[in-house]
């Protein structure tokens, strides 16, 4: 939301479709490119005949090309008055949005691409940990540990921390992760991946924070830090569509959330950005 | 082409629309692989080469020179990686000072005997975006000037040879030529790489000329192809299809189960200690190392899966590492030649914690130590306790020659503790133990490691010279005799209430696993005696080379893992 300017039409692509969007005194409005306004026009609410459904939550604007369900899911931590609500950054990636998805899940790169920050050699175990899906159809990944050089722009030297994993949507990813503060709360770090294709994505970060010493630019620069390090991995995967079949990888048992979260988006019936089991 | 490849470069490469690894060994061996690591698809032409091994980037899986096999997963340091985790490899021949592999090659290569013959010189490689039969056309046409000759305007070139996919034409200005082979490498279905040689490297200064000249006319050839190319409906992408992995391997993989190994250590040291041995240090990588003992042997999980046991030669107080030595076994089975060769410093392997069944007696008026070859290990640890506490003793050291003594350093701290019997023949080395062991002494304790034969024959000595059997303490490497288990029997546990029967071909140790009793164990042959137990009834028959005459008689105590039941039960204090 912080990005956008008062009622001048913007764009973005959502799965191959050029979307206009904008703001109408406050509120989001979204449309498909066919109204005849172009990018930077001011927006004429009466031009848009075929408004796409919108809502506005953890300080994004959400939009569909379908029928969504009317709520998204909760982060409840959003609201918590102490909370530091950042937007990272939107980087775009020429991967596919599973695939995004699941590096976020993944500790048992932390030593090799986030050397030094996320994780180091020799400490490369991914000790056992627990993966389950919810009566709300939501994957939840807990109790794992993993050794941290540098877990966050506030750590002071290594730490085993505590992780727990969530993906409440196919191509929506959150992590809780100790806080170096406050032994008793959780960061929250969100992955909002948008599919421009199949092949191709742009994914914001989003954190709610317990961090009264870091500045925003601090925080941004981690993150962007450790996104920038993903990013070349992920444009070196082949293929570039998740293979939902099984026998294309070779899963070990650091990846059961991986392999949980293939299964589940075989059993949501979700055909993009992967490549469906035979 | 083999300039492409120098050491430690992954190159990547495209043949028929499949992506390709290629990397050079230290060995020189060229590998050619499927470019996607098997556990996430990530290239691994962006991976490390180390000269040994390729690095995956992504979550530091490696791969073997030769084999492409999975040798290590560092998110499981202490599970071996599953044998059949492997990458698809290619043939590769380097012929013409060109890299050659096909998906599946069959015939042979063309034959060029002007390079075979010549002093082959490379020229730069051109990518064109044509299908490679239509390059190798064009090529049929290609001009050149031969090296000196390259202010002429008009040359005579001739097509000497053509087969598929290459060209040799040889360019003529009066009494000069030069001889110039093309190979055409299909990239894709519209995407080819032209690898032209020279059959003989020109002179140091016109070589830049040369190159230039041929880079200037490839360039005019490439556009005049892709022209005629881009006039035609382009041909459909080439699909490689990825071969899918085994169902096994697809399954989702079970903890592992067995051998308990909590430690994680990291070598951080590895070095030859004499002849066909190596030393490795271990440094704990999580919680501090437990608390050893002199004669303790710790579980070492290797990255081939094999489970081997290795004392600790540490002196007394020397906990922040573990120090092991390790004997290259001329008929390894795969556990000494995994360390010798795979396992570097700076790798991460699984430790059981220590375990002593070959403790020493430190109330003894006289300890004689007697190693023969690698037996050496735990008697180290041993000979520099006593020492420490000025007790007597004495290290007999039996070994082939002084190149073969380990741990040279520790001998020499030792000092006069020490005593080298070199060269022996088995006879010379029955008489020097012979001697050494002539008269017991009450209160004198003798402890042995060794090969299995001179274990033997020292026991028996000692036996013949009148040691008591609780003064002879002996730790055999392994047990040679052979195991048989044909006969069912019933055990009954005294304090688990339970009673099991013990089929033909399974073992005590198996059947009270399998029922839910947590037993320790170790080397699984009846030598290392960690799966004792005590008998509370019944005649065991003993099958182990742990226990001694007495305590094999006494029949109060047996290892599970081999040993069984003469009676048709046997009451276990369990």
């Amino acid at each position: 939301m912080e990005e956008m300017r008062s009622g001048i039409v913007e764009e973005a692509t959502l799965l191959g479709t050029l979307v206009h969007f904008s703001t109408h005194a406050g509120d989001p409005m979204a449309w498909r490119a066919e109204s005849g306004m172009r990018v930077g026009d001011r927006l004429e609410p009466a031009a848009v005949t075929n408004p796409l459904p919108v809502l506005v939550a953890y300080g994004y604007v959400w939009t569909s090309l379908g029928v969504p369900p009317k709520q998204i899911f909760e982060i409840p931590e959003y609201a918590e008055p102490d909370r530091r609500n950042i937007h990272a950054a939107t980087i775009g990636v020429s991967c596919s949005a599973p695939r995004a998805v699941e590096n976020f899940l993944d500790m048992g790169h932390f030593p090799f691409v986030h050397t030094g920050i996320l994780g180091i050699e020799p400490h490369t175990e991914v000790a056992e940990y627990d993966v389950q899906i919810d009566e709300k159809n939501e994957i939840w990944a807990t109790e794992c540990v993993f050794y941290q050089p540098l877990a966050a722009a506030t750590s002071q030297g290594g730490q085993m921390t505590d992780y727990v994993y969530r993906v409440p949507h196919p191509f929506c990813v959150l992590l809780y992760k100790s806080c170096p503060l406050d032994a008793n709360r959780k960061d929250v770090i969100g992955l909002f991946v948008r599919s421009v294709a199949e092949d191709h994505i742009e994914a914001s970060m989003f954190l709610s924070l317990i961090d009264d010493e870091s500045s925003d630019s601090a925080i941004r620069r981690f993150q962007q830090t450790i996104f920038a390090q993903d990013k070349p991995i992920l444009e070196n995967q082949f293929p570039k569509l998740l293979p939902l079949d099984p026998r294309i990888e070779t899963p070990i048992r650091a990846d059961s959330v991986a392999i949980t979260y293939r299964r589940w988006l075989s059993d949501l019936g979700v055909t993009y950005g992967v490549i469906p089991a035979a | 082409m083999t300039q492409d490849l120098p050491q430690r470069h992954v190159f990547q490469g495209k043949l028929l629309g499949r992506e390709l690894a290629v990397w050079r060994a230290e060995d020189e061996f060229v590998n050619v692989w499927e470019n996607r690591c098997l556990h996430r698809g990530v290239r691994l032409s962006i991976g490390i080469n180390d000269g040994r091994e390729l690095r995956c980037q992504y979550h530091g899986w490696r791969y073997a020179n030769r084999t492409a096999g999975c040798t290590y997963i560092p998110a499981h340091p202490a599970d071996a990686p599953a044998q059949t985790i492997c990458n698809r490899t290619f043939p590769a021949i380097e012929r013409y000072g060109l890299v050659w592999s096909g998906e599946d090659p069959s015939g042979e290569l063309p034959n060029i005997t002007v390079l075979d013959e010549g002093n082959p010189f490379g020229l730069r490689s051109i990518s064109v975006n044509a299908p490679a039969a239509q390059v190798a056309t064009h090529l049929l046409e290609y001009r050149f000037l031969p090296p000196g000759e390259l202010g002429e305007e008009v040359a005579i070139v001739s097509v000497d040879q053509q087969n598929d996919l290459s060209v040799t034409l040889t360019s003529v200005v009066g009494v000069v030529s030069s001889t110039a082979v093309f190979f055409v490498q299909p990239v894709d279905a519209g995407i080819s790489v032209i690898r032209g040689m020279l059959s003989e490297v020109p002179a140091d200064e016109t070589r830049i000329a040369v190159l230039r000249h041929h880079s200037t006319e490839l360039s005019r050839l490439r556009d005049r192809v892709e022209a005629e190319a881009a006039s035609q409906p382009p041909p459909e992408p080439m699909v490689a299809a990825i071969e899918q992995v085994s169902v096994k391997l697809s399954t989702f993989p079970k903890r592992s189960e067995g051998h308990r190994a909590q430690h994680r250590v990291q070598v951080i040291r590895k070095w030859s200690s004499g002849e066909g041995i190596m030393a490795f240090e271990l440094e704990s990588i999580g919680a501090p190392l437990p608390t050893y003992q002199p004669g303790a042997h710790i579980d070492l999980h290797l990255p081939n899966g094999l489970v081997r046991q290795y004392s600790l030669t540490n002196g007394p107080g020397e906990g922040s590492v573990y120090r092991i030595g390790v004997k290259k076994e001329p008929n390894s089975r795969g556990g000494s030649s995994c360390l010798h060769e795979t396992v570097r410093e700076g790798d991460v392997l699984a430790i059981s914690e220590p375990r002593n069944n070959f403790p020493l007696r430190r109330d003894a008026v006289k300890t004689i130590l007697i190693a023969g070859g690698i037996g050496i290990t735990p008697l180290l640890a041993m000979a520099q306790t006593l020492s420490r506490d000025r007790l007597d003793y004495e290290l007999h050291y039996f070994a082939q020659s002084d190149d073969h003594l380990a741990f040279g350093s520790i001998l020499d701290e030792l000092g006069a503790g020490v005593v080298r019997h070199l060269g022996l023949s088995p006879d010379e080395t029955g008489a020097a133990l012979g001697t050494l062991l002539r008269t017991y002494e009450p209160s004198s304790h003798m402890y042995v490691c060794g090969p299995g034969p001179m274990l033997g024959a020292t026991r028996k000595i000692a036996t013949e010279a009148g040691w008591p059997d609780e003064a002879v303490h002996f730790e055999y490497f392994k047990n040679t005799n052979e195991v048989d288990d044909s006969r069912t029997f019933e055990v009954s546990l005294a304090r688990s209430a339970l009673t099991l029967q013990v089929p033909g071909g399974t073992s005590i140790l198996e059947v009270l696993r399998e029922h839910g009793v947590p037993m320790p164990s170790s080397c699984e042959q009846g030598a290392c005696g960690t799966c004792s137990v005590n008998v509370l009834d019944g005649e065991v028959d003993h099958q182990d080379v742990y226990l001694n005459d007495t305590e094999k008689k006494t029949g109060d105590r047996m290892m599970t893992c081999v040993s069984r039941a003469k009676s048709d039960r046997l009451v276990l204090d369990v």
